[in-house]
């Protein structure tokens, strides 16, 4: 089995071993075999868009979380330039699990925020899996703030599993870190575009989450709860976490017809990690569009939609 | 369960009620910290504090405002919100049927109530969580409720008061739930903006989502003693760090020593302490 495969991909990943071998064999022997790799190559492709065009919602939320995702940080080197790193809560430390800075967006000055996983093990350690503690919603706070003080826009990526669940993190107030984020971002003013590049995991996700814009990457998730924690609670057994992923409609496309999601970003075939220059040029134009659109809204009015925005949220009768 | 149990349509079937009960209800009950055998309209009149041991109970939302606010006059607001089954959501059970059940079991239609009414004869808007109601989780009815009570806060320019008892954001609404914590927050946000004091009081158990947006964003946080308070769980805590938490952990006590809330107040002196502490911010005579 390929590691850089998920289950589902193993087909993919079979015939891509193949082709390879082919190339190899093509390199010893000087014989024309460039037509079968060809050959191969279009399967797989095929083989690729048949898979890609059903994927059910638990193979997206694995998709969200491959390995070989791209994080924060891959986007920031290819989206932004002068890329400055800002850190620390100021009160207690500073959380690597979330990064922040100022960057130029196309020679424009902006405040970048966004959850960071770990790449090998000692980096996955380093940032907490993605997982921040209360010093890290205090210190994106901390850049928002700054950002509303110098009139510069913020954006937002997120990519959790969820807020740290620890001893540490309740003590220094998890729940009123999170809080906070939510009522500040209510009223910041100044225009705050959110994308989900990753996992969106609950309330962990929300505290950097509230705009005025709310995209989401193709394979990317947002749910109130990870698939297995539902299951484990609702089914009282975590292996049903697929039926969870399908009952809570967590991917992009069903969340846009909810209405809670703005517009999803389509990723190439075979996910983000198969083309990381192609996904951020597609997320770069929309974060520009996104914040051109926003740009000719006058300053009480954007606070005025955003409120009316999130007034919107909720589904009952009267 | 009993054969006559299983017989029933899963709807009308009723959870939690009776079997373990030894004493039967109306007479005598028995508090859950101390085991002390309790009168039961002496426990009442004691608003379900054990006389024994001080142990607060749980309490329903409609006696818990019932409790707080003065008599009359009395209006609930968004009496008419009702849940949806958005999703078709279901588990081991059909979400819908849980709803049927909860109403039939607490009586209440979601799991908030909000009214407006006096406190020592000062109008003000309370509210009240129903942990009754699926664990008080909050959905699209107890956000939309939450924020429409904000709103007869903003147009009367009178205070709020929320007890919450939550588990969180209720699952069966999946996102749609996520989002009232941001809904509520902006709500306050407004409320925040306008200078009009939110005192809220944390109730055994505040947790998750709920305790991670509106119950900790009152101007001031008050408790009931002992009540459990935090973000994640214990039990995910414990599977998380893998070891046993400190005694006391995510009490009451714990928080106040942490600094997130102002004061633990017993539920006895709630009325008068939420009445000073509200003429106080609002430049009023004492009450």
């Amino acid at each position: 089995m390929n590691i850089n495969f998920l289950e589902f991909e193993q087909p993919i990943a079979e015939l891509e071993a193949k082709i390879e071998e082919l190339r190899l064999v093509g390199d010893d022997n000087e014989i024309n075999i460039g037509e079968e790799i060809a050959r191969l190559e279009a399967k797989s492709r095929t083989l690729t868009e048949q898979i890609f065009s059903n994927l059910s919602p638990w193979q997206v939320s694995q998709l969200a979380r491959h390995p070989q995702r791209p994080y924060t940080l891959d986007y920031l080197e290819r989206i932004f330039t002068d890329f400055q790193e800002l850190h620390g809560d100021r009160a207690f430390a500073d959380d690597r699990a979330i990064v922040g800075g100022l960057a130029r967006l196309d020679g424009r000055p902006v405040m970048v925020i966004g959850h960071q996983k770990g790449r090998d093990t000692r980096e996955k350690v380093q940032r907490n899996f993605g997982m921040p503690r209360p010093e890290g919603y205090r210190k994106a706070m901390r850049l928002m703030q700054m950002a509303e003080r110098f009139g510069l826009p913020v954006l937002t990526f997120i990519d959790t599993p969820g807020a740290y669940p620890g001893v540490g993190a309740e003590e220094r107030g998890q729940s009123e870190a999170i809080a906070r984020n939510l009522f500040v971002m209510a009223g910041l003013k100044t225009p705050i575009v959110c994308t989900v590049i990753g996992e969106g995991g609950s309330g962990g996700a929300l505290a950097i989450g509230v705009g005025d814009r709310v995209m989401m990457l193709q394979y990317s998730t947002y749910s109130v709860i990870s698939p297995e924690g539902c299951a484990s609670i609702l089914w009282k057994s975590a292996e049903k976490a697929p039926e969870a992923a399908e009952a809570m409609g967590i991917t992009a496309e069903r969340l846009r017809e909810l209405g809670l999601v703005d517009e999803v970003i389509p990723e190439p075939l075979g996910g983000a990690h198969r083309d990381v220059d192609a996904i951020a040029q597609s997320l770069k134009f929309a974060l520009k569009e996104a914040l051109e659109r926003l740009d000719s809204v006058p300053p009480d009015k954007l606070l005025d939609s955003r409120y009316q925005r999130l007034m919107g949220f909720g589904i009952y009768n009267q | 369960m009993t054969w006559f149990k299983k017989l029933m349509p899963s709807r009308i079937r009723t959870e939690g009620g009776g079997g373990k009960r030894t004493v039967p209800e109306g007479l005598w009950t028995k508090c859950d910290a101390c085991g002390a055998i309790l009168y039961r309209s002496e426990l009442e009149r004691n608003l379900d504090v054990c006389p024994k041991c001080d142990h607060h109970m749980r309490i329903g939302a409609r006696r818990r405002l019932e409790q707080f606010l003065d008599e009359s006059p009395r209006e609930e607001i968004g009496a008419e919100l009702e849940p949806v089954d958005t999703l078709k959501f279901r588990d081991s059970k059909k979400y819908k049927d849980r709803l049927v059940q909860a109403q039939k079991k607490t009586g209440e239609k979601d799991a908030l109530l909000a009214m407006e009414g006096r406190l020592k004869g000062r109008p003000l808007v309370a509210c009240a969580f129903e942990f009754g109601f699926m664990g008080g989780s909050m959905g699209s009815v107890v956000g939309e409720k939450f924020v429409r009570a904000v709103n007869v806060c903003l147009d009367k320019g009178v205070p709020l008061v929320c007890f919450s008892a939550s588990g969180g954001a209720r699952m069966q609404e999946a996102l749609l739930s996520l989002m009232q914590m941001a809904k509520t927050s902006a709500a306050l946000n407004r409320l925040s903006r306008r200078g009009i004091p939110f005192v809220s009081v944390l109730t055994d158990p505040t947790m998750g989502g709920v305790s991670a947006s509106l119950a900790m964003l009152g101007d001031i946080n008050v408790a009931e003693p002992n009540a459990l308070i935090g973000f994640a769980g214990p039990r995910v805590i414990e599977q998380t760090v893998r070891e046993t938490l400190p005694e006391g952990f995510q009490r009451s006590e714990f928080l106040l020593e942490h600094g997130a809330i102002d004061m633990i107040v017993d539920r006895r002196d709630m009325r008068d302490r939420i009445a000073s502490l509200l003429s106080m911010l609002t430049r009023q005579p004492s009450p």
